[in-house]
């Protein structure tokens, strides 16, 4: 991808913003983690697997999967009204689709696993940081899983494609403006979260799944490292 | 999920639509990137703006256009606004309960939202009558008359035909009134269609246009809203994963079913 184009913070187009991942920053809960990514900051915790209530709303078959985002009235610099929106619904859900076919649901029958997901402080790409999160949490948990669940958010500036955007980038107005493709997978390569708001091309769409592959890969080794380190802090302890 | 009184397909249907997807064979005996035969019925009701019902089978929705005039966003002071909502109503299914919306139909009124604003279809610079004071707003309204299936397709169809028969109504400015029933000419649009179409994953078989039945053991989804092999939104919905390799062949599936129904729309609407 030989191009002119230069990003406003210097990176290079594969490059992700410094992130940084931990595990167990919330005592109370069964498992939980933050990720950062540049400003953006998200934060998950787990709760689980409990008994479902109201009864009618178990599942017999397997464990349900129930995550809730929700962001800080004060994550972005217009507040946003507390509570949930039509927004937050959605990614809510998005997030329960991105991280289930990791999870084996199986073992808990009429059982909840209950996610809760709050980002702190925004600065775009906040349903993907908080799938990072709420993946490394599930695994801190102890919730048996197939596989781990990585997310990034890559975009297309103009007619450049480029990884991680920024809330600057993602406002983007020359030539064909911004493209926003958030993308989660499993380390094994699966898709199970793919949005896309913008304009592009199918061929040009399928590098940038290409450019997410690679950039999950980094988010994986980072979120793996983060958990074998609160394994062995545990163990100091 | 989990309701006793809520018909759900069974098991052994579930089975054998497996099974005849492994032959490449439906139910119903269309291909599996053949969509039902798609009926557009116009200007359902004289008092909106625009309006269609659209049908898919036996899959039905209304889509109606209104439009009114207030303020806009601050982020675009001199654009009209655009809203976006589905309803789906009890009376469409036995699934279906009273209540406040559910998230099936917000993901509805999400996703088409998506579709039209990215695609830009809609002129909204056209539809400032103040700069950062008064703009049309234009709401696309979506009601589901009967699932049978694939109701977000339908509802997508619907959005692009209703909003390329809408009018704008007269706007009295002394009297800030909007003299609903008198026009000052069309929508203002851009030459394109942007459809939202689904494809569903079963086993390891693509499909479009699900009914009920299939929709029921689709193990997951995407939605891509494109026109003219230029893609808006996209998004992948329910649990369960698509290979790079099924996305890949998704797009080429979803490239030549808008051209079959850019045509079949195109035709309806003359």
């Amino acid at each position: 991808m030989a191009t002119n184009f230069k990003r406003p913070d210097g990176r290079k187009v594969d490059e992700l913003r410094e992130f940084e991942a931990k595990v167990g920053v919330i005592p109370n809960a069964d498992g939980s983690a933050m990720y950062k990514s540049g400003e953006t900051i998200a934060i998950a915790a787990v709760y689980g697997p409990k008994k479902m209530h109201p009864q009618h709303s178990q599942d017999p078959e397997k464990g349900t999967l129930r995550c809730t985002y929700n962001m800080n009235s004060f994550s972005v610099s217009e507040r946003i009204r507390p509570g949930p929106s039509r927004r937050s619904t959605e990614i809510s859900k998005i997030t329960e689709w991105a991280l289930e076919p990791a999870l084996m649901l199986d073992r808990f029958p009429n059982m909840v696993v209950d996610v809760h997901i709050n980002i702190i402080q925004a600065d775009a790409g906040t349903r993907c940081a908080g799938i990072n999160a709420a993946a490394m949490a599930l695994a801190h948990a102890g919730i048996p899983m197939r596989d781990m669940v990585s997310s990034v958010s890559v975009g297309k500036l103009d007619k450049t494609i480029v990884v991680d955007l920024s809330k600057e980038e993602e406002d983007y107005e020359e030539g064909e403006g911004p493209t926003d493709i958030p993308i989660s997978m499993t380390h094994s390569g699966n898709i199970t979260h793919f949005q896309l708001d913008g304009k592009i091309e199918s061929k040009q769409l399928m590098e940038a799944v290409e450019l997410a592959r690679k950039a999950c890969e980094q988010i994986y080794e980072v979120q793996k490292k983060a958990l074998k380190d609160s394994i062995n802090m545990e163990e100091e302890e | 999920m989990g309701g006793e009184e809520i018909e759900i397909t069974p098991e052994v249907t579930a089975e054998r639509i497996r099974k005849y997807l492994e032959e490449g064979k439906r139910f119903d005996g269309r291909n599996t990137n053949e969509f039902r035969e798609v009926i557009i019925e116009r200007n359902i009701s004289k008092k909106a703006e625009g309006s269609v019902r659209v049908k898919l089978g036996k899959t039905e929705v209304l889509v109606g256009i209104k439009m009114d005039v207030s303020a806009p966003y601050p982020d675009s002071p001199n654009k009209g606004n655009l809203m976006v909502t589905a309803e789906f109503l009890p009376l469409s299914s036995s699934r279906i309960e009273l209540g406040p919306p559910k998230f099936d139909s917000i993901e509805v009124g999400r996703i088409i939202d998506r579709g039209i604003r990215e695609s830009k279809f809609i002129e909204l610079e056209k539809l400032c009558i103040k700069e950062g004071e008064k703009v049309w707003t234009v709401f696309i309204d979506i009601y589901t008359i009967n699932d049978d299936g694939n109701l977000l397709d339908a509802a997508g169809i619907g959005a692009v035909a209703a909003l390329k028969l809408a009018k704008v109504p007269k706007y009295d400015e002394e009297k800030a009134k909007v003299l609903y029933g008198e026009y000052n000419g069309d929508l203002p649009l851009k030459k394109m269609n942007p459809f939202a179409i689904t494809i569903h994953k079963i086993g390891s078989n693509l499909i479009l246009d699900p009914t009920r039945e299939e929709e029921d053991v689709s193990e997951t989804r995407m939605t891509v809203g494109s026109s003219e092999g230029i893609i808006y939104s996209l998004q992948k919905g329910n649990s369960g994963y698509f290979s790079v390799e099924e996305i890949e062949k998704s797009f080429e599936i979803i490239e030549k079913s808008w051209k079959e129904l850019f045509k079949k729309v195109e035709a309806q609407l003359k």
